[in-house]
């Protein structure tokens, strides 16, 4: 008709205000769900070093850590480069967590690190079907950050850790990375 | 087993461990020896072909009901038997990346045992057939596959010469993450590539050292002065069917 | 009075067009529903392992696509080689063509271990592999025969259709050849390793290829009540009995070759004398039903005339030809490895052993899935758009009284 009174403007600007409410809060905020979903991302360990908690920043991350993924996967596959800053197995060392039960979450499980944020999303990832998901040796970041080159056949290989199982590794758990 | 079967004599493991120790390497457990051929190259160094990795296998040497190789390939790279992986396919299904072959000579009744495994051809007829250039040849001869862009087609199964390749038939879990492996797609004994690349040794050849047999050598073929181009030169070394002119990096002898 | 020659849709309208539609359509719903089957649990719910590596599927794939490359031959003979009675015929070879490489493909897509990597295979190319020339053949075949059909259909395109024929005839001479060289060209199997096998893929394609024309072009005319004259199917008839021959020739050749070298006598005794399920399928259904009684059936006087008669010898090449599939790929892979002439080998990975294979329900189920939605994109095809003429009546298909097409 013609020009919306003053009480359906305010009922107007009330319901928008409403429907962006969920919006306003992030996920980087502890324990709030993400919008229009009650998931709860999955925090990341953020020890990277003392003055960087992650690898890159965060944002840059958020948006760009599969190009980080798959330039490694064809450098270390194809030419034998073994550095260890972006190598996956590394991201999962950093981002796994524990349930309740002491265990370490699979990728199944929506509250792994990879998968909360993937589910959520809509992004289906296949990098699981092929690797593993959850920590199996300790990190060695520390060494290849250290600037030592990588030298000799390290023990941890598996004719030492046939027998362990993650459970086993928890004895290291803990240590500073 | 007739005849040569008996382990190296006292002067030539000597000579081994000498060779090992002047190369700066160490027993990192009781029965393990790394005879590491070099110092590895820096992690952030892309391999080059100045090296070529082979092994030579003297049948003469291999027991006959021994599997060690075997099993620590299969403890390593996370599949068979000992890692319980691939419950749910069939025998003919499950993935073996390394097997003992018994042969008898029909001429003669003469039987011999070796292990075979990926031969690391120089013109691997898998890398060849590969539609998406998944298999592939490494510049320091290693022949591998990028699972990430195989699309799980098998067509390097029907052209390998030696049935080297396998392929996933189920969901897996657990896989060691040195060594990935999933359904789909097709894979084959790497050589222990992560091993190499850090300066050890393949795990069949570090398993039957350590069970005493010695029948296994790893090293680069393209250095004189390594320990495999050495015995290459003294006794020779024999390619599995040769006659396809693969110039195979796995060698026997004694066939 | 000659009658013109005039291209309409099928009327589409009876309960038979409908029954086909669903059943086709059921039996594809039904290779979907297999492949989603297979892909979800893996490849260890078919009989498919890493002894027998390409199954059922593949031989249906392989099939179809060697048939779908003979399937043109009919228009090539009219546009490539001038022959006024197969012009008619043209641009139903095409859509047959081009829906029965678009099965086998299918069929082939869906049993890759990873068919979510399609768009890899098309990216990703290894331009040593010929499986990889074949893809890029398979694609260009599609669109080559696509133009090629438009330019048939197309009343102001005529003029270019002749050009079109020649790139789809050379094209698909290459193709074929590849296909054949898939096989050919591996040295590791003792029944592969022959360059016959590429010129042999090239004349069984024309034989499979024109049995199945014939068969559809029978059942088109045939449920749709539209006459199809003597002229064109004796003639059809005759060309196919002599590339069942030709086929016979080279697989005589392929065997006396292989028999003559001491080395293949262990895998020739396998296929001819030994091996089981293999030597009854080569001798009973590929040498016997599907080339000898054919050619009889084709060739006699009386019975040769009969259309009962020759769509039961198209149907018998069919069988012969998916029976010669299945010795050749799972024969030849059932066959050991030659690693060590002259020793026996056993090992724990079937090394020495005939391999066994039996073929899962899902396997078959998808290979006929393959058939039934080429045939299905054939159905609906004519009925949507001009494939089929009105009449192919000798007195509007006789070349004396037809004006030029």
């Amino acid at each position: 008709m013609s020009q919306p009174s003053l009480l359906n403007r305010v009922l107007g600007i009330l319901s928008v205000l409403l429907l962006l409410m969920p919006a306003a809060s992030t996920a980087d905020e502890e324990g709030h769900p993400l919008p229009f979903s009650d998931l709860v991302l999955t925090e990341p360990a953020r020890h990277f070093s003392a003055t960087q908690e992650c690898v890159e920043p965060e944002d840059e991350m958020r948006r760009n850590h599969m190009n980080y993924i798959l330039h490694q996967r064809d450098e270390t596959v194809h030419d034998g480069i073994r550095t260890r800053q972006y190598a996956l197995e590394e991201c999962i060392n950093c981002h796994a967590s524990k349930g309740e039960d002491g265990e370490y979450i699979r990728v199944e499980d929506p509250r792994h690190f990879c998968a909360s944020c993937h589910s959520y999303a809509s992004v289906s990832i296949d990098c699981f079907q092929c690797h593993a998901d959850v920590p199996v040796r300790p990190s060695s970041l520390q060494q290849s950050r250290s600037g030592h080159p990588h030298h000799l056949a390290r023990e941890n290989f598996a004719g030492d850790l046939a027998g362990k199982t993650a459970l086993g590794l928890l004895a290291t758990e803990g240590k500073p990375q | 087993m007739k005849d040569t079967s008996k382990p190296a004599d006292p002067s030539r493991r000597d000579f081994m461990s000498k060779a090992g120790a002047t190369a700066g390497m160490a027993a990192v457990a009781p029965g393990v020896l790394l005879t590491s051929p070099a110092v590895a190259r820096p992690a952030d160094e892309k391999v080059t072909s100045d090296k070529r990795w082979g092994i030579l296998i003297d049948t003469a040497k291999c027991a006959s009901g021994c599997t060690a190789c075997v099993s620590a390939c299969e403890t390593e790279n996370g599949w068979g038997g000992e890692s319980n992986t691939e419950k749910q396919s069939s025998d003919e299904q499950r993935a073996q990346w390394i097997r003992k072959v018994q042969l008898k000579e029909k001429a003669t009744g003469h039987v011999t045992t070796l292990p075979l495994m990926c031969q690391h051809c120089e013109t691997p007829p898998c890398a060849d057939v590969c539609p998406t250039g998944a298999s592939f040849r490494r510049a320091d001869g290693i022949v591998l596959v990028d699972k990430h862009i195989c699309i799980g087609c098998r067509y390097c199964m029907m052209a390998c010469p030696y049935k080297a390749r396998s392929f996933i038939h189920e969901d897996l879990k657990d896989q060691k993450p040195w060594a990935p492996r999933g359904k789909g797609t097709v894979e084959s004994c790497t050589l222990c590539v992560h091993r190499v690349d850090e300066g050890g040794t393949p795990a069949c050849v570090e398993a039957c050292s350590s069970e005493g047999h010695y029948a296994m050598v790893f090293g680069d073929l393209y250095d004189d002065n390594s320990e495999i181009s050495r015995q290459l030169e003294q006794h020779g070394g024999k390619q599995i069917r040769a006659d396809l002119g693969l110039n195979t990096g796995v060698r026997y002898r004694g066939i | 009075m000659k009658l013109a020659l005039n291209y309409r849709e099928i009327e589409g309208k009876s309960t038979g067009f409908w029954v086909l539609l669903g059943g086709l359509g059921l039996l594809a719903l039904l290779a979907l529903g297999a492949t989603l089957h297979m892909e979800h649990s893996g490849h260890y719910v078919t009989g498919m392992s890493n002894q027998i590596v390409w199954g059922m599927p593949h031989v249906f794939a392989i099939f179809l696509i060697v048939a779908a490359s003979g399937a043109l031959n009919v228009a090539s003979v009219g546009t490539v080689f001038g022959k006024p009675l197969y012009k008619p015929l043209g641009r139903l070879s095409g859509l047959l063509a081009i829906a029965l490489l678009l099965g086998g493909l299918i069929v082939l897509v869906l049993d890759l271990g990873r068919p979510d990597r399609l768009i890899v295979a098309m990216t990703y190319y290894n331009f040593k592999s010929i499986f990889a020339w074949n893809i890029i053949l398979y694609n260009g075949f599609l669109a080559i025969t696509i133009v090629y059909l438009w330019m048939m259909m197309e009343r102001k395109m005529n003029t270019y259709y002749k050009p079109a024929g020649y790139v789809a005839f050379v094209w698909r001479l290459i193709l074929t050849t590849g296909t054949g060289s898939i096989f050919g060209w591996l040295v590791a199997r003792e029944a592969y390793d022959m360059a016959l096998l590429a010129p042999m893929f090239i004349i069984m394609s024309f034989s499979y290829g024109l049995a199945v024309f014939i068969l559809v072009l029978l059942a088109a005319y045939h449920w749709t009540d539209r006459p199809l004259g003597n002229a064109i199917l004796y003639r059809l008839k005759n060309l196919l009995g002599v590339f069942v021959a030709s086929v016979l020739y080279f697989v005589a050749v392929y065997h006396l070759s292989n028999l003559y070298a001491t080395e293949h006598h262990s895998v020739e005794r396998f296929i001819l004398m030994d091996g089981g399920v293999y030597t009854k399928l080569f001798w009973i259904v590929q040498i016997l039903l599907g080339s000898l009684v054919p050619l009889a059936m084709i060739y006699h006087p009386t019975i040769g005339k009969s259309r009962p008669a020759i769509a039961t010898a198209c149907a018998l090449i069919i069988i012969g030809g998916i029976a010669q599939l299945y010795v050749l790929l799972i024969g030849g892979q059932a066959f050991p490895l030659d690693m060590f002439p002259g020793y026996e080998v056993s090992s724990s990975f079937f090394d020495g052993v005939v391999n066994s294979y039996s073929p899962s329900i899902w396997e078959i189920t998808l290979g006929l899935g393959g058939v039934a939605i080429a045939l299905l994109l054939v159905t609906i095809a004519v009925r949507v758009l001009r494939f089929l003429p009105e009449s192919l009546d000798d007195s509007v298909v006789d070349p004396h009284a037809a004006k030029a097409d």
